[in-house]
Order: structure tokens, then sequence, then C-alpha cells
């Protein structure tokens, strides 16, 4: 195989150097190398959105990114913002209105759900059913989904008015 | 006197929409999946599969695979056969059903693309995928059987020769007489119905990670499953060793739908690369191999017609299915179910006493089809329905008049269907006029004319269903399959008060360990945050079949009711000796022991605890404390939970490009006792939009070569958020008496329904149009066509 190549980056605010192949993607280096088992392989070609994480504040696929391209970048998982408890509020409505059944996705599904809030706390049920529409979910049919990420962004606005 | 039945508790927790335990780990990313298991010297299998439908394997070359850098093993289809033994998936009760023994890996030629033939075993996951590219094999193409339709025809090549023919089963039933009541009634309408081949996608793959210590013969398999003890007999069946030398552990499951109740060859054969190796071997399926190797459903062509009176009586069901099931009905379940499920309950809502069906499952070289989520339900509801809609249509009648004619009167009960299918208690007409209530019917058919009128096509539909959940040895025990129908739960008082309950059903997700805890809590008296609830692992739990059938809250829930009812007593026992009063005069609320006549509170669980396990000195000598119980429990005095639905779609279809929009969708269902309505609510909308896939979108595509086509989640389609509709669910409560419980199951009636009452909304709206579609999935183009616009 190709040489292995050194990476330096930060994942969930602690510096990480290793040496990974050039063909590792980003999902597999955080899963395999780091051990953070929260960020979910699904598919590996980019369309069903469990191995969501943030790259330098953006959501990516990271099964479509490369290891080594998140060198000397900052990278966010699911375990990072539950320690940060930037979501806090997210998850607990998660848990209330049982938007998660296997849960497979649903470490993805917060990645993108964050992102909308942040965006626009004000979006309609048809905007966030189209924001996760790059998101797969087997089991919930999304109507619990919806109903959490709605309730979510309903208190955030309330909170700041 | 401690309440009379679950019902009757205080603090009852049956009917409460209270949190799962365990949703919290998912939601943190801390879920225990079966991929993010590692092991000490953990080795990766890979697989080559055949890239033919049908080819024999005339050598296999794995030198340079061998020397490839990583590499431990490489084995073939011989070597394999010397640690696991075939299988033949019949069963007895399916009478005539054949098959041909199937290894792990082929040893003669494979028979559909995709088929594992070599495993190659390395240090990464990544060394042995690069490795499989070094094998070599030699194939010998052979002639293919694609076409379900010809699979009988005598000019087609036969799979199995030793079978014979490439039919691996056939049923026929019809009551007596059935021609002359369609020669005689007043109108006769005919339908063929194609129900597209699709699959589960689950967002986790396959997984298994298999350790064997041959030290003390020990064998441990993570498995991503739903039925943990089956698989445990299985694999010590296959690999030659006593079921006690198993263990099969099944942590978080991501996603099931019956995709992960059948055993798969790379699942056995890598439980047989890690005997052989002495080492854990680890299998994660990428998701080519679950689109070529995840059991396919559904696949039936039915021809039927329906006579009915110009009243609109409902005179005669009769049909013709041909299904092909792939060239190895699956093991141990058999990939006769589906279509057995379909003659068995066809029609079986209505009051109709004529029926006929007959049914050819055939061998084709397409990967295996079994049993996914509402095994056969679909197909004979959108068949059973279709039929009915076209028959009001024929004699002008409302698709609703004509089911509240036909449908089963709720005072009929317990009946027989035709074909001897016993109903212990339905509702079908109650739920018929609720959902008629809860879509205000009438308000939408002057909507929907209104509209017609500007060129606006929307569609109503109605679909009635019946369903089979908890199912008895019937199913497949007696057929000769190591399933269990009754289930089992442990449950234990800890020394400091705490309720261990440890049980045979699993969960994917449905919520098992939240109705198991809240049925222990409420038969016990305590609160939720008191139990711990321990399910899929064969060494910890009590025997059960685990989850499938819509059968965990009704039989898993009995099981830990009844063993709740039995260590609440015996706690009462010792607290009645330490407070020197009568058990009778005691019961358990909230976690205290409370006298009945005025609720005063007596002592703690944690002190009756304490007292039993550090203090046994103080207590009686000639008594022992037995803060340990275990209860099973199996339906007895029906076969099987018959539940009953009805779905209701509002949708638009636009006659330029054939998309179909969701506007809303009903559900009433009648599921028994309801423990967690809104996990009772979660699973019948997850249901219906699985439905809604099959009806709109999944379809595995194959060439006439038997290549499938669109093995990828770009190119298969599913649901996603922006084009379903919410979905509102209400419930009838028909409670079983079969058990105390009363719970019947509610997994799949959401699947059930779904693709019918999709169907017969998009035929209202294309009414107009002259336009009617039958072929599964309705895709854009299907409805264009049936337009007759491309």
């Amino acid at each position: 195989m190709d040489k292995a190549v050194q990476v330096s980056m930060s994942v969930n605010s602690e510096a990480v150097n290793r040496t990974v192949e050039p063909r590792q993607s980003l999902a597999d280096f955080i899963r395999n190398e780091l051990e953070l088992t929260g960020t979910h392989v699904g598919c590996e070609h980019g369309v069903c959105g469990a191995c969501t994480v943030r790259l330098d504040g953006q959501i990516v696929r990271g099964c479509l990114t490369l290891a080594v391209q998140a060198d000397g970048c900052t990278v966010e998982t699911i375990e990072g913002l539950t320690e940060s408890g930037e979501i806090a509020d997210l998850q607990n409505a998660f848990v209330t209105r049982n938007a998660a059944q296997c849960g497979f996705c649903t470490p993805g599904m917060l990645l993108t759900a964050a992102e909308l809030l942040a965006a626009d706390p004000g979006a309609s049920r048809e905007e966030i059913r189209k924001h996760i529409s790059g998101n797969y979910c087997r089991c919930t049919g999304y109507q619990a989904v919806v109903d959490a990420i709605e309730s979510t962004a309903r208190n955030r606005l309330g909170e700041a008015s | 006197m401690s309440g009379l039945t679950i019902h009757d508790r205080p603090n009852s927790y049956i009917g409460r929409s209270v949190s799962r335990p365990n949703i919290r780990r998912l939601v943190e990313g801390k879920g225990r999946f079966t991929d993010d298991m590692s092991l000490p010297r953990m080795l990766f299998a890979a697989f080559l599969r055949s890239p033919y439908a049908h080819a024999e394997i005339v050598t296999i070359d794995t030198s340079a695979a061998e020397a490839a850098p990583g590499v431990v093993r490489v084995v073939t289809g011989k070597e394999m056969a010397d640690v696991c033994s075939p299988w033949i998936g019949v069963l007895s009760h399916l009478e005539g059903l054949k098959s041909q023994p199937q290894y792990a890996l082929p040893i003669e030629k494979a028979t559909w693309q995709g088929e594992a033939v070599v495993a190659v075993v390395a240090e990464t996951r990544a060394q042995a995928e690069d490795a499989v590219e070094l094998v070599e094999v030699e194939w010998n193409e052979l002639p293919v059987v694609a076409d379900m339709e010809m699979a009988l025809d005598e000019a087609t090549h036969v799979i199995h020769s030793d079978l014979g023919d490439n039919l691996a089963w056939q049923r026929e039933f019809a009551t007596d007489g059935i021609d002359a009541v369609f020669e005689a009634a007043d109108q006769v309408v005919e339908e063929t119905f194609h129900f597209g081949r699709h699959t589960g996608v689950t967002l986790e793959a396959r997984s298994i990670l298999s350790d064997y210590d041959s030290s003390e013969e020990q064998l441990t398999v993570y498995l991503a499953t739903q039925t943990p003890h089956m698989m445990q007999t299985l694999f010590a069946k296959h690999m030659g060793l006593e079921d006690h030398r198993v263990r099969v552990i099944s942590g978080d499951v991501g996603g099931a739908f019956g995709i992960k109740v059948h055993s798969y060859a790379d699942e056995y054969a890598t439980v047989a690369l890690s005997i052989m190796l002495k080492r854990p071997v680890k299998f994660i399926a990428d998701r080519l191999e679950s689109f070529t190797n995840d059991i396919h459903a559904r696949d039936h062509r039915i021809t039927a017609r329906m006579a009915v009176s110009q009243d609109g009586e409902i005179q005669a069901i009769d049909y013709d299915d041909v299904t092909g099931v792939g060239p190895y009905s699956v093991y141990p379940r058999t990939s006769g179910i589906e279509a057995n499920q379909v003659v068995n309950m066809t029609g079986a809502q209505y009051a109709c006493p004529n029926y006929r069906a007959r049914t050819n499952v055939v061998f084709q070289n397409k990967t295996p089809m079994c049993q996914y989520r509402a095994v056969g339900h679909p197909i004979l509801t959108a068949l059973t329905e279709g039929l009915v809609d076209k028959a009001a249509d024929a004699i002008g009648m409302d698709p609703v008049d004509i089911r509240r004619k036909n449908l089963l009167p709720d005072d009929s009960y317990p009946r027989k269907s035709p074909t001897g299918m016993l109903f212990e208690q339905l509702s079908h007409q109650e739920s018929l006029e609720k959902i008629v209530q809860m879509m205000d019917y009438e308000m939408l058919r002057k909507e929907q004319g209104k509209l017609r009128d500007q060129g606006v096509y929307r569609g109503i539909g109605i679909a009635t269903f019946i369903e089979v959940t908890n199912p008895s040895a019937m199913f497949y025990g007696i057929g000769g399959a190591p399933i269990s129908a009754q289930d089992g739960a442990t449950i234990r008082l800890d020394a400091k008060g705490n309720i261990i309950v440890q049980t045979g059903v699993t969960e994917q997700g449905q919520g098992t360990e939240a109705v198991i805890a809240q049925v222990a809590a409420t038969a016990l008296g305590v609160t939720m945050d008191k139990i711990k609830v321990l399910t899929g692992d064969t060494d910890i739990t009590p025997c059960g079949g685990g989850t499938w059938a819509s059968r965990a809250a009704g039989v898993g829930g009995e099981a830990a009711a009844q063993a709740g009812h039995a260590l609440r007593q015996r706690i009462l026992e010792v607290a009645a000796i330490m407070l020197q009063a009568d058990a009778g005069t005691l019961d358990i609320q909230e976690n205290v022991i409370v006298d009945v006549a005025d609720g005063r509170e007596r002592i703690s669980l944690a002190e009756v605890g304490r007292v039993a396990y550090y203090r046994p000195d103080t207590l009686p000598k000639d008594f022992q404390s037995e803060l340990m119980v275990t209860r099973h429990y199996v339906p007895k005095d029906y076969p099987f939970a018959f539940t009953n639905g009805v779905q209701a779609s509002y949708l638009e279809v636009d006659p330029a490009t054939g998309i179909v929009t969701l506007l809303n969708h009903w559900v009433v269902e009648d599921c028994g006792t309801v423990i967690n309505p809104q996990l009772v609510d979660e699973q019948i909308r997850g249901g219906v939009v699985q439905g809604i896939g099959g009806a709109l979108y999944e379809e595995c595509l194959y060439s006439p070569e038997g290549q499938l086509l669109n093995g990828n989640m770009a190119d298969y389609l599913v649901p996603m958020a922006g084009e379903m509709p919410d979905i509102q669910v209400a419930h009838v409560e028909s409670r079983t008496a079969d058990s105390e419980l009363g719970a019947k199951g509610a997994g799949e009636a959401g699947t059930a329904g779904a693709p019918g009452v999709i169907m017969n909304a998009i035929n209202d709206a294309l009414k107009p149009l002259n336009a009617r579609v039958t072929r599964q999935p309705f895709t854009p183009e299907r409805i264009l066509q049936a337009l007759k616009t491309v």
C-alpha cells in the first residue's frame, strides 16, 4: 500500500497525532484509530449520513473524507458534542420524543440537525424535513425526529427572545 | 391483597409513555453495536463473491492471496465443509417444501450473484479485502433462471438437478363450489398485481464477531441478531458443538426488520473461521454485500378475481400466485412462509365464505428471499383491498360503504376464517368508523371533487387489514425449527432494593427493554429507575425466541408480568416475617412495603433486601428467602393473537410527472393492551414508512442475467424525511384473554397496510384519467405508463 502519512488534528478538543494510510477514510480513522465508535458507517458511499461529523465547523460525510484531508483541521464527533453540552437540549428532545429507535443513524442525524438549529432555529417543519433528507432513518419514519428538532428549535427561539 | 391483575396495580406504568431506559446511550453515541467491539488478536474476514448469478466453480487459485500482506488464511468451500456442516431450509409443516443442501461456502457452484465463495482472513479488514482481489477463480457460466414466471417452464434450466425441477413448494386451498359462485355472480372483477422484490436496508449492516477458545471449547459470537437462542443452537449444530458451549451475545442492533432473524452463509463461515484459527474473527458486510445477501422479500405476481353482488356483498375471492425465492429456501424459517401467509389470510377480514388460493414458490438465481417485516401481509392486504376497491367501483358503491357492509362484525367473535385461522376478538367495524371520523372522509371527498374540477388529481385510499402476532409453536416449532415460541423472564431483588430483569426477548430499537421494565415495575410496585433489563445474551437470559412476528411485548411482556407477580409475593413473605404481619395485608408501592388497608408505609424494599441477603440470621430457621424467580409464557388458547387495523391515505398525483405527493396518512390499529402509547405509535409510524418504501420507491432491479443493477443506496431508493407525511395514529384496544397483560403485537401493522392503501389512493386519484397501477413500486415511470404518456 501507499506510504503511511503523518497527520495532526484536533479531535473533540484533543490534539491527535497518528500515522495513517492515505486511503483510510476519516470515519474509519475516527472509529478504528481513535476508538470513537459513536460515528457509524452505514453505506461507505456518502448517501446514508450515519458517518456525519464536523470538520472545521462544517458537517461532512466521514466516509467520503479521507483522514489525511483532516490534517491540521478541527474534527468534532458525537462524543465531543455530548461532552461539551452543545446539543444537550436536542439530545433530551430525542429522548423525550423517542426520536431514535435502533440509534444507528442517530449520531449523524443529531449532527445534521445541530447545523440547522445553529443556522436557523426558526426553520419550519418542511425545512427541517428537507434539511435532514440526507440522513437515512429506517426505523422512525422521521416524524419523531422532526418533532424533536422542531421542539428544540422553538425552545431555543423562546430562550433567545 | 396485592391487586387482582396487572391492570389493577396502583401506580401502574401500563399505558404510560415513559422514556426508554436504553435510549440515552444511543443519543450520546455510546451505543454498543457489534462493529464497536474489538477483541485481542482479532482478525478480519472478507469474501470473494460470485460475479455470476449461476456458475460452476472450476478451479480456485489462492496462492497469490495467501502471500499478500497480513493474510492469515484463505479458505474455500471444501475446507469450510470440514468444520461447518450444510443445512436444508425445509420445515415439515410446509408439506412438500424442498430445497438443496446449502454450504457456508459452496463447493461446486455459485447460485446467485454475490454468494460468498472464498474466505480470506487477514490482520486488517483492508488487507483481507485487498487479498480477495488476488484470489483467482475459473468459472464456467451456467444458464441463469432469473424470471420467476419462467422458472417452471419445460425449457428452463433446473438449478438443482437433484430436486428435479425449480418448484420449491406449492399450496392450494379451495372451499367447495367456488366456480359456481363466480358463474352466478352479478359482477366479477379481475386484476393482476405485481409486488416488487425489495429488502430491509438495515442501516447497520449484518455484523458478526466470533471468538473460539479451544481451552474451554467455548464459542462466543457477538452477532447483530433478533434471535440469539436460535443462532446459538444453529451454530452449535453446524459446528459440531454442544449448545452450552456456544454463547451468542447481541448488543445494540442497528435495525433488523426481519433481516436479522435468519441465518446467513457468510456468518456461519465467519464462525467456522474463528474455530479453525482459534482467534476472534470479525465480519461486517459492506453495503453491496448487504444488498446481494441480506434476504429479499415480496416479489409476487398475483392474478386475482373477486365476485360481488350488485348490492355490495363480497361473495368469493380467487387468486393465483407465483413467487421467486432465490436458489435456496432460507434456513431455518424457510422461504415458504410468506406465500403461506398470503394463502392463510387473504380476504380474512371479510365475511366472505368462498375462497380459493394457489401459490407456486419457485427457485431462481437471485438473492434468497425470506421473511421481512409484516411477512405476506403487505401482499395480501393490497391484493384484498385492491379487489375490494375495484368491486366497489364496478357496482358504483363507495369504498367505505362496501367495507362497512362486508367487514366481520365486531360482535361475531370468536370465529374462524375459511382457511381455519382462529380470531379471538377483532374490531374492524369500530376501527373503520374511527378512521372515517379522524380523516373527515366526507370533507375530503368534497375537497377531492372540487380540486378535480381544477385539474388537481388527489386520491383517497382505505385499506383494512388483519395481522398475525404472538405466534405459538404453530409457526415454526411444529415444523421442526429450533425456534422458541415460549419466552422467559428471570427477575430478582438485589440487596439495595433494585430489580434486575433478564428477558429472552430482544431489542432492536422497538422499545422492548422499556416495555419489559414497565411491566415488571408495575407487577412489583417499584419505580422505573429501580429496574435494569438485560437482554440479548444466551448465557444470561432465559431461553426465548427473541423479537420477531410482533411477539416481544405480548409474549415476553407476559413472562415479565408473571415473574414480577411471583417476586412480589416472595418479597412480601420476607417483609411479613420482618413486620410480624400477614403477607396478604401487605403490598409494594413505589419501592416501599405498605399496608394494603390504608397505604401506610412500613419498610423499604432496600431494607427487605438487606435483611434477606446480609442478615438472614434474623429470619426464622425454617425460612429461606428466594428473591429470584423465573416465569415463562407461551400463548395457549389461540395459536396466534390476530390483530386488526385500517389505514387511510390522502395523496396527490401529478399527471405530468407521475410523481406522488403524500399529503396525509391515518392509522387506526388494535394491538390489545397498549403498554407504552408512544412506543406503539412510533412502531406504527416507522412501519407505515417502510411500507410506503415498498409502495413507491424500493425495488431490487435485476438484469436478465441475474445481475443486481441497483445494489447501492444511491440507486436503491428508500423513503427520506422530505417525502414522508406526518402520520396520525389512533387505537382500539381489544385485549387478548390468552394472557393477563392482554397485549398483542404492533410492530408490523404499519407495514402490513401501507402498500395497499397507497395503491388504492393512487388509483382513486387516477380514476378520472382512466388509468390504474398495480405493479409496485408505483414509480413516476409506471404511473406515466398507466397514463399512456410514455
